[in-house]
């Protein structure tokens, strides 16, 4: 396999951020109440991951080594500007539902654990490629975790009714706590999968 | 005054800022194993949260709304952050070594704590004042060391118990925290005035 693919395909299951390496921990609690927030913060942190991975690598032989912190700081800080005020003109719906937790995406450990171990020392298609990756693997774990909460609490996805009006609706999944459990059993069941086709050798 | 305690204990409790609005996670899970460590985290976190708290009002309204620069909040803001915590951290290995090595391995991993900026946003969302924005930085200080505190206890027991393999470290500290999530709602129905 070439590189740039096997940098896109790791994001997807083997390093998935969300759900392997564990990182990205707040916006995974905090929005994922129903399915279509998962998946608006999954998009706003994907394009972030990405953009800010184009010019940090295109960058990354001007940066000295001691400031470059604060360079990635300020470069993910401004995109988080674009996309805060994207949201906010297009779908402000959307903006007030995501709150506090969209300019939080300033210090998602994702994106500069990112930027410092991936697109600050790699050239920029294999970067572009890490990028979408990881950001694709959050936006999926993000929609999944959404998508399990907002059946349980509301009896729909996406919006969609899938359990009629006599279905009351489980509390507990709406509140933080059904966050903090699922995701726990997500991971569970995560480890469970991975155990089961190790033996078979994938790489 | 009972609005400034209002304000502490919805801080503290009543919106705990890891059981209810998740905000530094990551220490949470990967820090609180013991009880020790969790107190100079906790600490650390406190520290830093009151002094960015404050300058992060100064900077919102004497720089950004004065001159009008509302879109350069969130790099001001990060960078102000980020800038204190390399200062804190030189200033303590100067002048209190011993406080330095408590917690002083923990402020790098600061910066990127979002329960820090998460505070510097709450507080310009809340349009709190100067003093209000103060008690509000203590009293979520608090609440996260508690949370931490809690936490580091229940792990210090639950390295004895057996834990079925798929749910080693993170799923069953995730599933503790839900619990304590659930038993901080009680706190939701505290009228606070």
């Amino acid at each position: 396999m070439p590189q740039p693919i096997k940098d896109f395909m790791k994001g997807l299951w083997k390093q998935n951020p969300a759900l392997r390496l564990i990182l990205g921990m707040c916006p995974t609690l905090a929005v994922t109440n129903m399915a279509v927030n998962g998946l608006a913060m999954g998009l706003a942190t994907l394009f972030v991951l990405v953009a800010s991975g184009i010019i940090i690598s295109l960058v990354r032989n001007l940066i000295p080594s001691k400031v470059r912190i604060p360079c990635y700081i300020v470069v993910i800080a401004s995109f988080v500007t674009v996309a805060d005020y994207f949201l906010a003109a297009f779908f402000s719906d959307m903006h007030k539902v995501l709150g506090i937790y969209l300019p939080l995406v300033v210090v998602n450990c994702i994106i500069l654990g990112r930027m410092e171990a991936f697109a600050s020392k790699n050239p920029l298609l294999n970067s572009i490629a890490d990028a979408f990756g990881m950001g694709i693997g959050f936006t999926w774990a993000l929609v999944l975790l959404g998508s399990v909460r907002e059946f349980f609490g509301f009896g729909t996805v996406f919006g969609l009714t899938l359990l009629g009006s006599w279905y009351p609706g489980m509390l507990v999944m709406k509140l933080p706590t059904g966050a903090f459990i699922t995701l726990g059993l997500m991971i569970a069941l995560m480890n469970i999968i991975n155990e089961r086709i190790k033996p078979s050798g994938a790489q | 005054m009972s609005n400034l305690i209002t304000i502490f204990i919805a801080a503290a409790f009543v919106n705990n800022f890891v059981f209810y609005r998740f905000l530094g996670i990551c220490p949470f899970l990967g820090i609180s194993r013991h009880i020790k460590s969790a107190v100079s985290m906790g600490a650390a976190v406190t520290f830093v949260m009151v002094i960015s708290g404050v300058s992060t009002w100064l900077i919102q309204n004497f720089v950004l709304d004065r001159f009008g620069l509302p879109f350069l909040k969130y790099p001001a803001f990060i960078l102000v952050i980020a800038s204190l915590v390399q200062l804190i951290e030189m200033f303590l290995k100067r002048y209190h070594s011993d406080i330095y090595k408590t917690f002083g391995i923990y402020l790098p991993l600061i910066t990127t704590n979002c329960a820090i900026l998460g505070l510097a946003l709450l507080n310009s969302i809340l349009k709190y004042n100067f003093t209000e924005s103060f008690v509000y930085s203590v009293g979520a200080g608090f609440g996260f060391t508690l949370a931490l505190i809690i936490m580091a206890g229940i792990r210090e027991r639950l390295e004895i118990a057996p834990v079925p393999k798929p749910f080693q470290n993170i799923p069953i500290a995730l599933i503790i925290a839900g619990l304590l999530a659930l038993a901080f709602s009680g706190f939701a129905s505290l009228s606070l005035g």
